[in-house]
């Protein structure tokens, strides 16, 4: 069965108050960069797993977000790819 | 009465809520591991303290899959009594026992200290040791109890007098400096909507005796054990 890593990027839903993002956007403000007009910090979970195929990858990472990664209360997620790893080592090694 | 402690990996408030039973109360207590299926005949339930599997991922996250959250949800829904303090308030909310979710306070910062709460219902197996609107000290320590829901969630949690605890300053009053993590409308404590779940984010088992800078949780306790005796 191929392996897949899946990225996935958990961020807190609009409208929820992300006092570490406004922490961070005070900072970047501090640091010389007044043009940033907002910063929401979210999370970046990878997870590598084994399926029949990519959809099937995807399916299963959804889930796998529905029931622990996001909590639909407070974050949204998006699946942001699924790459088949072997695909990737091979390319690694040219 | 029997009261089950359930004991998460990285629960630290166990042995306080088992001294507030036992110790001040004098009632009977002891210990659930999460791993357990059973809650060996407890009659009440407490998620303690603490930060349950590092509070990785997010607070409750994990917890809320131990082998033992299943015995406790089928207690809560027989209508068992269920305590859930702090880490155990999210741990609830993860788990679906009571609606919304604990975040990361507003300040960014870990508040430890006494503060004021408002009993806002007294019709409660949880608070009808308290009169009415009475203001009492009860410590919090917690990095992320800032109560979110959405607005229809909150408007019924209301409706249903289902806020029993909100943080006011010393005078009763409500103002911003008077909620110490940015929970919305103040809300410190909650019922679940059969009313045997209680979530809160101070600890009642922490201000059981004068000697530690407040008795006045001991009536939460004495709620309970009058509740079930009734």
């Amino acid at each position: 069965m191929p392996a897949y890593r899946i990225e996935i990027r958990v961020v807190p839903r609009r409208g929820i108050l992300d006092p570490q993002g406004k922490a961070v956007a005070d900072a970047l403000h501090s640091l010389g960069f007044p043009e940033v007009t907002d910063v929401r910090v979210g999370r970046h979970v990878v997870v590598e797993t084994r399926a029949a195929s990519a959809d099937e990858a995807q399916r299963r990472a959804a889930e796998m977000c529905e029931r622990l990664l996001a909590n639909p209360v407070t974050e949204d997620f998006e699946i942001e790819q699924v790459v088949e790893i072997a695909a990737v080592s091979a390319a690694a090694h040219g | 009465m029997k009261f089950g402690i359930v004991t998460f990996p990285g629960s630290n408030c166990d042995y306080d809520a088992y001294h507030a039973v036992v110790d001040q109360l004098g009632e009977q207590a002891f210990y659930l591991w999460h791993k357990d299926t059973d809650l060996q005949g407890a009659d009440v339930v407490i998620l303690p303290g603490g930060f349950s599997y590092g509070d990785y991922l997010r607070c409750g996250a994990i917890a809320r899959f131990s082998p033992i959250m299943e015995a406790v949800a089928a207690h809560a829904a027989r209508g068992g009594p269920v305590l859930a303090i702090c880490n155990g308030f999210q741990i609830a909310c993860e788990a679906g026992l009571l609606p919304g979710a604990l975040l990361r306070n507003a300040s960014l910062k870990y508040v430890c200290e006494q503060r004021h709460l408002r009993v806002e219902n007294v019709d409660s197996r949880f608070t009808s040791g308290y009169t009415a609107g009475q203001i009492v000290r009860i410590p919090i320590a917690h990095g992320e109890g800032r109560y979110v829901a959405d607005g229809a969630t909150l408007d019924r949690l209301e409706g249903d007098g289902r806020v029993v605890f909100r943080y006011v300053g010393a005078e009763g009053g409500s103002d911003e400096r008077a909620n110490p993590n940015g929970s919305l409308r103040d809300i410190a404590g909650i019922l679940n909507d059969k009313r045997n779940v209680l979530g809160m984010m101070p600890h009642p088992e922490r201000a059981v005796e004068p000697i530690v800078g407040s008795g006045d949780g001991l009536a939460l306790f004495e709620s309970i054990v009058g509740a079930v005796h009734a």
